[in-house]
């Protein structure tokens, strides 16, 4: 009996502990979005997202008459968007494409090498990958450049793409290729008629995440795509980013009032990609 | 066992000293010398294990799934030697339908019959489609079912019609021979009377040889049966004949009930 009740008790004890736990962490998660939109949602309106980033002065000047400072980060929104679709049209096809190999030969020796590469790449802090792109890029080419910063994310982006390719492939049933084949398709139509279809949910999923994962990078830009006051479109110039914008801001105390609102967009823009990534991934979950 | 052991007129489909091994020394289908009837039904039964499946797949060339597999002897299709085309052309003379149903999940019903000829390639106009799909649709008892949903996917029908919708799939080819492998042994008893009854209609049009590990069905479809052994082809026969008067002791004790 005593026995009985001390172990309601444990699982009581248990239960609470976890709960207490949970809320630890979920706690700084809300106050940091509660912070964000606190300190940031003034400075987004219009010309947050058509005008470039404010110089020392414009903002000193603001803020001593106690207006919300000028100006945008348009330059850091366009770098971003450029980048991210350079660094996606590199790591798009390449990691397909080395995601079939590896679920179609999981076990040559060239598989078993792409898969130990991937996983280094995986976990390399991402000033690596900047100092990689750096030597790759910015030294031959002479110069710091959108372009540069595209290989770096382009980079970082291939070992998601490579292993959700490859993990979504192998989920299919082996009745599908048989079918396809059985059907006198060559084996490259079924590859690319069925079996790339039929991943299209886990490939799409698998694609968000790559970009929502490298939108936030600062740290291989700093060495590669350098930064730029300017809307900049030539791609082989050095170029702004959104986290280039935010590392700038924070060092500059009249710039300071920026950062929430650059913050919470990144934030936001991150979120929403991730979101529709789950949902894509629910909706089209393989059966 | 070296001559056919029934005389077929006018064979579709010659089996000569056809060998079979998944890897070197160890033969799962051993020495099998057959001849196929034209139009007919042939029942391949066996207790499991004993290289069916094996067989019929080197019908039309699945194999080269495996890499060690090697074939040997010859499979004749209309006189020639299918081990000498190129795969991708057997496969087209050679239909083939599962065991499980596998409609493929993102194509609609009607893209689902003519995807032969999507993924060869193959362009057909609006109107050609049309005549096909309403073709092979009626043809497999399908049609009035499905008509007023062709664009919806495959994969939402019901499992005896997903082997329906398969095996108009396999005839939207117009295949010389349709393999099966146990076909309804993922159906339920209704499902399966029904694509029983098709098959009956289906071999005014086309040879079917399929495999079953249910004497019952092979006695009610077939015309001829093959019974198999460890890879060994012990008997084949009228399947009147092998169910009332099997000549092999092994055929009479499976036949029984007392093994498989
Ligand atoms: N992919 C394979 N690799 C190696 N051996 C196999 C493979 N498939 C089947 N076998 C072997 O070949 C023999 C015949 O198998 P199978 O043709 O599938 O028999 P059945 O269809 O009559 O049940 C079995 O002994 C089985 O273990
Ligand atoms: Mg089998």
């Amino acid at each position: 009996m005593n026995n009985l009740t001390y172990r309601t008790f444990k699982d009581k004890l248990f239960f609470y502990l976890i709960c207490t736990l949970a809320s630890l962490t979920v706690v700084p998660l809300f106050a940091i979005i509660w912070e964000l939109i606190q300190k940031g949602y003034k400075q987004i309106n219009w010309s947050f997202f058509t005008e470039t980033a404010p110089s020392t002065l414009d903002a000193m000047l603001a803020r001593s008459t106690g207006d919300i400072i000028p100006g945008g980060i348009a330059n850091g929104i366009l770098g971003t968007l450029l980048m991210v679709i350079i660094a996606a049209i590199i790591a798009i096809p390449t990691g397909i494409l080395v995601g079939i190999h590896l679920s179609e030969h999981p076990k040559t020796k060239f598989s078993n090498i792409t898969r130990f590469i991937t996983d280094l790449i995986q976990g390399s802090p991402s000033i690596v990958i900047g100092i990689i792109a750096y030597t790759w890029v910015v030294k031959p080419l002479g110069s710091y450049s959108a372009f540069a910063g595209s290989v770096s994310l382009a980079i970082m982006m291939l070992p998601l793409i490579v292993r959700s390719t490859e993990e979504t492939l192998k989920m299919l049933p082996g009745s599908l290729k048989e079918a396809g084949l059985a059907l006198g398709a060559s084996y490259t139509s079924v590859v690319l008629k069925i079996l790339l279809p039929s991943a299209f949910g886990g490939l799409f999923t698998g694609i968000l995440l790559a970009i929502s994962r490298v939108m936030g990078e600062t740290a291989p830009l700093m060495l590669t795509a350098l930064g730029s006051t300017a809307i900049n479109w030539d791609v082989l110039e050095p170029s702004s980013a959104v986290p280039l914008l935010i590392w700038e801001f924070y060092n500059d105390p009249n710039l300071i009032d920026m950062i929430w609102s650059s913050s919470l967009f990144l934030l936001l823009l991150v979120l929403t990609l991730n979101l529709i990534a789950k949902r894509i991934a629910r909706k089209w979950k393989i059966q | 066992m070296k001559e056919e052991m029934i005389n077929i007129q006018d064979p579709i489909l010659q089996l000569k000293d056809v060998s079979i091994s998944y890897s070197p020394g160890k033969n799962a289908v051993k020495n099998i010398y057959a001849d196929i009837a034209k139009n007919k039904i042939t029942a391949i039964m066996g207790p499991s294990g004993c290289g069916k499946s094996t067989l019929l797949r080197a019908i039309n060339r699945m194999h080269e799934l495996y890499p060690d597999i090697k074939i040997m002897g010859e499979i004749l299709l209309d006189g020639k030697n299918i081990l000498k085309m190129n795969p991708m052309e057997v496969r087209r003379m050679a239909g083939m339908v599962f065991q499980r149903p596998n409609p493929f999940p993102t194509m609609s019903i009607f893209d689902n019959v003519i995807a032969g000829y999507k993924l060869n390639g193959i362009s057909l106009s609006k109107s050609e489609k049309e005549e096909i799909v309403e073709r092979c649709l009626t043809n497999v008892g399908l049609w009035n079912e499905v008509k007023d949903s062709l664009y919806k996917k495959g994969t939402f029908l019901s499992g005896g019609q997903q082997q329906r919708l398969c095996i108009a799939r396999a005839l939207a080819l117009k295949p010389d021979v349709l393999l099966m492998d146990e076909p309804t042994s993922a159906l339920d008893p209704i499902a399966t009377n029904r694509i029983e009854e098709l098959l009956l209609d289906l071999k005014q049009e086309f040879t079917i040889v399929i495999v079953t590990h249910n004497m019952s069905q092979a006695a009610r479809i077939s015309d001829y049966s093959m019974f198999m052994y460890l890879g060994e082809l012990v008997e084949y026969d009228t399947t009147q004949t092998m169910f009332t008067n099997p000549k092999d002791k092994r055929t009479n004790e499976y036949l029984s009930g007392q093994f498989g």
